[in-house]
């Protein structure tokens, strides 16, 4: 059997903590099928994050850089990733199902004539993909049917890789990708600047909904996440209130997110919202309305007017804290 | 201006969706179908740019005969005219649906085709993007409005077309990016585009009357076959029932000492 190859996830040219839930996945896929697997990072100066690659168990990782490389493009990057997978002979690529991941995966699948099982939350017997459907509700399993398979993975639902210690090699692939035919280009990049820890990596993630009301008492989660040391999370209503950018929505279309704890305040708990946080391992809700859904995924519930409790909750986490 | 939509018919995107007792697929007893929601973000910034550019909307639907309920809906929210591409859902999979769209797009020609950026039931996220390579164009996935809600609600387009190119807003991982694409180009439409008309009654009444075409696999000339199985189904994981705390102070002791998250 073939070898896997893992797309290492990159966001602006930061290596993101997810690669490693991908490349824990790879190593499941790879101890299935008798082989090993290989890194790929695309990008214009990574070098530094090489080393946060190597101990791994990689047999090598692949590097594209360059200033073609500088800005991501779907059609650039699903250049590069079937390029390598078809001289490496993998037959199966893995990508985070980050924006990254959603938007190139498929076009590696037409390269490489393969079948595409979207955002795997686990591994089936022989072969198979489990995938969330219809919001979360549903799991399917699914079978590729084409020789090579194209993954992208839910890095929330896989445990990180650990460090395996050892250092895997290095090679420059040389790329035959033409970035004069390119046919879309990136003009800008507006980052949502944060201090706050990483939504999708964080282990604490408080979340407001439309209870809150406005952006100023929107002020009130924030402020209950700096002094847990967490992210902030919304929901798409929160977000379309424009109480807190897109970036922390939390959802079915949003960020999924499984930290140790999650704590939502005014949210009702709209299926689409439950979709991106019920595997929280504990979760705190507070919501007057006793018969929110996500009372029904909560471990600890509260009805009560979040205005009274958000104040006195932060100010008796800041003197635990302290 | 050309623009080829999609309108996919879906289970409501808000009902609890539950397998049937044996597993063997959802059960549909009661549910009621609706549009994908992203593909009704589609239309609508279709119509806008419309309004802008004038041209024509072709709405597409691949599905059974019920699906020309989401058509004639695309069709009073304004579309000029509607194809149904005859397929059962379990006989699909993203890769034949982007296969279909290659060869309406062949016969088409359209300058943009605009598709929600996810199905919310099998939430798979690649047609757009299968079909941007299949055609080799560039693509503009997740494209929401550069004006936030202000600019969703404006009525204007989200995106600009101007000399052969299309320049739009992508949502990101990390904050935003403003791409540009050349013509004809595919673009996916996240939820935060714009904010879906829903259809006047006249324009439902006028909307019977445009033409819908019926077409099958064998006419447009695909190959029915698989690329991805769905081969079982399984409930997720249930969580155990949680307790209800009373004060602040309770809530905050049973983090520190029950649930050790502090």
């Amino acid at each position: 059997m073939g070898n896997v190859l893992v797309l290492a996830d990159y966001a602006q040219g930061q290596l993101k903590k997810g690669t490693y839930s991908v490349i824990a996945a790879a190593k499941a896929i790879a101890a299935a099928q008798g082989g090993g697997f290989d890194l790929l990072a695309v990008g214009n100066g990574l070098s530094g994050s090489y080393d946060q690659l190597a101990g791994y168990g990689a047999g090598k990782i692949y590097t594209v850089e360059g200033p073609a490389f500088e800005n991501y493009t779907a059609q650039a990057w699903a250049s590069v990733i079937a390029e390598v997978a078809k001289a490496g002979g993998h037959t199966v690529v893995l990508a985070a199902a980050s924006a990254i991941g959603k938007d190139c995966m498929p076009r590696v699948a037409v390269k490489l004539e393969a079948g595409m099982a979207s955002d795997i939350s686990g591994l089936g017997d022989g072969g198979t993909y489990i995938r969330p459907m219809w919001a979360g509700n549903v799991l399917g399993e699914v079978e590729i049917t084409t020789a090579v398979h194209v993954v992208t993975v839910r890095v929330a639902e896989f445990d990180a890789a650990p460090a395996a210690g050892g250092a895997s090699p290095v090679e420059a692939f040389n790329s035959s990708f033409d970035a004069g035919s390119l046919k879309q280009r990136v003009l800008e990049f507006k980052p949502t600047v944060s201090d706050r820890p990483d939504l999708a990596e964080a282990a604490v993630v408080i979340a407001g909904g439309r209870g809150l009301k406005s952006k100023e008492n929107f002020g009130l989660v924030e402020d209950l996440a700096d002094i847990l040391g967490g992210a902030v999370g919304a929901t798409r209503a929160a977000v379309d209130a424009e109480f807190i950018h897109n970036d922390y929505q939390i959802g079915q279309t949003g960020k999924i997110v499984a930290p140790d704890l999650y704590m939502g305040f005014g949210i009702s708990g709209a299926i689409q919202h439950l979709a991106g946080m019920k595997n929280a391992r504990v979760i705190v809700a507070v919501n007057k309305d006793e018969e929110a859904p996500i009372f029904s995924v909560a471990d600890y519930g509260m009805v009560a007017d979040l205005f009274k409790i958000l104040p006195e909750l932060n100010e008796r986490l800041k003197a635990l804290k302290q | 201006m050309k623009i080829l939509v999609s309108a996919k018919r879906v289970t409501d995107p808000d009902a609890r969706i539950r397998l049937k007792a044996d597993l063997s697929g959802i059960e549909s007893e009661g549910l009621e179908f609706k549009m994908n929601p992203f593909c009704e973000n589609a239309i609508e910034e279709a119509l806008r740019l419309q309004e802008v550019h004038g041209g024509e909307i072709v709405a597409v639907s691949l599905g059974a005969d019920d699906a020309t309920t989401e058509l004639r809906r695309a069709l009073a929210m304004g579309a000029d005219r509607g194809i149904r591409v005859e397929a059962a859902d379990q006989d699909l999979d993203a890769d034949l649906v982007a296969r279909v769209l290659v060869k309406l797009y062949e016969k088409e020609s359209p300058d943009i085709i605009m598709l929600g950026k996810q199905a919310v039931d099998g939430d798979s996220n690649q047609v757009g993007q299968l079909l941007a390579e299949y055609l080799d164009l560039g693509q503009a996935t997740f494209v929401s409005h550069p004006g936030g809600s202000t600019g969703m609600n404006s009525g204007d387009p989200g995106i600009e077309i101007d000399g052969g190119v299309l320049k739009a807003m992508r949502e990101v991982d990390g904050g935003a990016e403003i791409v540009e694409v050349d013509l004809p180009a595919v673009v996916t439409a996240d939820l935060r585009l714009n904010e879906p008309r829903l259809p006047k009654l006249p324009n439902i009444i006028k909307a019977k009357r445009k033409p819908l075409e019926e077409l099958t696999l064998a006419d447009l000339g695909v190959d029915a076959t698989l690329r991805v199985k769905t081969v079982s189904y399984a409930n997720p994981p249930e969580r155990e029932a949680g307790v209800t705390v009373a004060t602040v102070e309770e809530l905050v002791d049973k983090l520190v000492n029950e649930a050790k998250v502090l």
